[in-house]
């Protein structure tokens, strides 16, 4: 067993700390308030390197796996949950494509989804299709004459879906096999029939865009076809199993932040004539959050490794999104509860870190679809 | 033993519901974005006949009992918990004034907050005097026939809005708490006092909470309350009362998260079926419902043992902490059974949700409560 992390992964915590403190935590509080993308830094994201992790360098990646994710993602969530999440969930497009693209569509598609700063996204959830994900009613029907698919439905709930350049779009395209005829479509920005719908007014994670992306009668080449067709709905949970460790890594970085803010604040406001450090209900608070948030990232890093070392991860995968989520919200709650009516208030980030927090039990799958996950993974 | 609301406290129940449905339900949504306090609809509120329910008729008041005022405030917390709590904290004012005020300072305010023209705020908190309110350092100076005040309040809830303010400061700081003297004070007409920076809350938005500056504030010396030096005394018996309407608020969120969710989860179809038919949700439901009702039950008779006389003090501290602490824990697992749309503004869910942590914090946070209880079990 061996706990440390590489020389190279070491520095990468680094970058990704003084990234997160230089440029993500000046605009976060911001960010969320206005709802607006945090556009310049995406691209300096990318310039650096972090839109590309898990992509071959060939294509303009940066290489490396899911520890490094984990640790980029939750670097990102001491300071602002948006910019962890947009990171998290961008990774997923590229990766995908990388895991199941054509050399063609891995040169055309993954120097723009990482040194070129364009977002990706990816679309399963359809009003009716929660939870219930393989009930996605989209059809993608094949048009022989002109060798193209004609997609057909509405996508919702998709994050970053407004403004991602390169979408991956889950669709029947054998509507009667139901989830085995599911199929997975690269669809670009600006494609004719392609629109953006609704975007979501949210409880928080104001930063990351949540929309409604509608197709009518939306043509794309068959060459944007990825894997092969029936795979989709494998091609979705192989990278939903994969996105849960990311947010395992949002989870654990914005509870890990919110511990180091209880203790500074605890050491730090006097009442009663001491520290409130001094007292020991608050003390016992700090010592709950401080043992579940190390057991938290422990299974976060766990599910990393058995992901970068070729073996079975979906259970630990779940497992550690659950987990992970649970903590951040119970870990955001008492840290909020520590800076009493200050916590409360904009000018600390501990509201914004709690309203944030609360995402991360349902998307990606919600804490409900997880157990369904973990009891058929452990009871078969 | 009875635990059946009569036929009055019914009927006020109905009234609250109505208003609140009528009145509050269409802008709630709006005024959590805009931060606007709808004075407006305290005036109606005021004509309905539902401020000072609990105070005498000679004060313009209805005589009622206790239980009509908490009925009123979980109604409307249950619509819009920020109009909620506004009704509440002037009532926690109005209660201060009720009980150490003379007659003259009753009818200084009190029918102008009963008929809804007016509103009243509670400053006790400061910069350095939170939990530890005992502590607080803003002064009164008698010069003559009047006081000199100097200091900041924080965090005073109403205090933006309202025009009279019941306010702790200290006469002798020598004496610590034994110090603090309580004042009636005209907020919007004394000279030296200015509203200061206005809260950004994360919920209770439209609730204006605001910091309350003096800067050689003249207050006539007949705006003293009872007697110099039992300020902390008489500020901690009417944050008792004041407890007591803020677990009906929290009672009002849990309450309204949890009625809203059964009828989406009844709805809302998966795998081919409503989510209610998945036992581990409806079971978690079960769970919430039965906390809800304890909850209720204990805040009752809170509000039973105020109404007999009888000392309620740890009582309101147990109905704070338990009806607040249900409020968090509903409004979360709502959202959670509401997934994606639980979190999104337009099902309500998440305000409340919002709304919710606020009440684990004010009037006493939760572990002020605690203090108390267990200094009770181990006096």
């Amino acid at each position: 067993m061996d706990f440390s992390l590489t020389k190279k992964q070491e520095m990468l915590k680094k970058l990704s700390e003084q990234f997160a403190v230089n440029e993500l935590e000046p605009v976060a509080a911001e960010v969320d308030e206005s709802h607006t993308f945090p556009e310049e830094n995406f691209k300096k994201m990318a310039e650096l390197g972090f839109t590309g992790i898990g992509v071959s360098r060939q294509y303009g990646g940066s290489e490396g796996g899911t520890l490094e994710k984990v640790i980029a993602v939750s670097e990102f969530a001491k300071v602002c949950m948006s910019s962890a999440a947009i990171l998290s969930i961008h990774l997923i497009a590229p990766q995908a494509i990388s895991r199941y693209g054509t050399e063609e569509q891995k040169k055309k598609y993954l120097p723009r989804l990482t040194r070129g700063g364009e977002l990706g996204a990816f679309a399963l959830t359809e009003p009716d299709a929660g939870s219930d994900a393989g009930s996605a009613r989209t059809t993608a029907i094949f048009d022989r004459e002109t060798n193209e698919y004609v997609l057909n439905g509405t996508k919702c709930f998709i994050s970053g879906g407004s403004r991602a350049g390169v979408v991956i779009v889950f669709a029947l395209t054998d509507p009667s096999k139901g989830t085995r005829g599911m199929s997975a479509i690269i669809v670009e920005k600006g494609t004719p029939g392609f629109t953006v719908g609704k975007v979501e007014n949210k409880m928080g994670l104001g930063g990351s865009e949540t929309a409604e992306l509608i197709f009518e009668d939306c043509r794309v080449p068959a060459a944007n076809f990825l894997g092969k067709e029936g795979q989709g709905f494998k091609i979705a949970m192989q990278a939903l199993d994969g996105a849960r460790i990311g947010v395992g890594a949002q989870a654990m970085g914005v509870a890990e932040a919110a511990v180091d803010l209880s203790v500074k604040y605890a050491n730090e406001r006097v009442q009663f004539g001491k520290p409130i450090a001094a007292l020991q209900g608050i003390q016992w608070y700090i010592a709950d959050m401080a043992t579940k948030t190390e057991a938290a990232k422990a299974l976060v890093y766990h599910a990393a490794y058995l992901a970068d070392s070729g073996q079975p991860f979906t259970k630990m995968a779940a497992m550690c999104k659950l987990n992970a989520s649970e903590n951040a919200r119970f870990v955001t709650n008492l840290a909020l509860q520590i800076h009493g009516g200050y916590g409360y208030m904009k000018e600390y980030p501990l509201e914004r870190m709690y309203r944030d927090a609360k995402i991360t039990e349902i998307y990606e799958g919600t804490s409900e679809i997880h157990k369904v996950v973990i009891a058929r993974e452990v009871m078969r | 033993m009875n635990f059946a609301l009569t036929e009055e406290q019914k009927k006020i129940q109905e009234k609250a519901r109505a208003f609140a449905e009528r009145e509050l339900a269409s802008g709630a949504q709006e005024r959590d974005l805009s931060e606007e306090f709808p004075m407006y609809l305290i005036k109606k509120l005021g004509e309905e006949g539902l401020i000072g329910l609990q105070f005498p008729k000679e004060y313009g008041g209805q005589g009622k009992d206790y239980l009509s005022f908490i009925l009123v405030v979980e109604e409307l917390s249950k619509v819009d918990s920020a109009f909620g709590i506004a009704y509440a904290i002037s009532s926690t004012f109005t209660t201060g004034i009720y009980l150490f005020g003379n007659d003259a300072q009753k009818k200084h305010c009190m029918p102008r907050l009963f008929r809804g023209d007016a509103l009243g705020c509670f400053a006790l908190t400061e910069p350095d005097a939170g939990s530890d309110a005992g502590s607080a350092k803003t002064t009164a100076v008698r010069e003559g026939d009047h006081y000199i005040i100097n200091g900041t309040k924080c965090f005073i809830t109403n205090s933006a809005v309202a025009d009279y303010c019941m306010l702790i400061v200290n006469t002798d700081l020598s004496k610590g708490s034994k110090g603090l003297t309580a004042f009636l004070v005209d907020l919007k007409t004394t000279p030296g006092v200015r509203i200061g920076h206005i809260e950004n809350k994360c919920g209770i938005k439209s609730a204006k909470v605001a910091e309350v500056i003096f800067e050689n504030a003249v207050i006539p010396a007949d705006r003293m309350l009872g007697q110099e030096g039992k300020g902390f005394r008489y500020a901690l018996t009417a944050l008792d009362a004041g407890r007591l309407g803020v677990a009906a608020q929290g009672l009002g969120l849990a309450q309204a998260a949890f009625d809203i969710t059964k009828e989406y989860m009844k709805q809302r179809k998966q795998f081919g079926k409503p989510i209610c038919a998945n036992q581990y949700p409806a079971f978690k439901m079960a769970d919430l419902e039965t906390e809800i009702d304890m909850a209720r039950l204990l805040l009752y008779k809170g509000v039973w043992k105020q109404q007999e006389g009888m000392n309620f003090s740890v009582d309101a501290s147990k109905a704070k902490l338990a009806c607040t602490n249900v409020a968090m824990k509903v409004t979360t697992e709502c959202i959670q059974n509401m997934g994606g749309a639980g979190y999104m503004r337009e099902q309500n869910v998440e305000r409340m949700f919002r709304d919710a942590k606020i009440t684990q914090i004010y009037e006493g946070t939760n572990e002020i409560q605690r203090l108390i209880i267990s200094g009770n079990i181990f006096k």
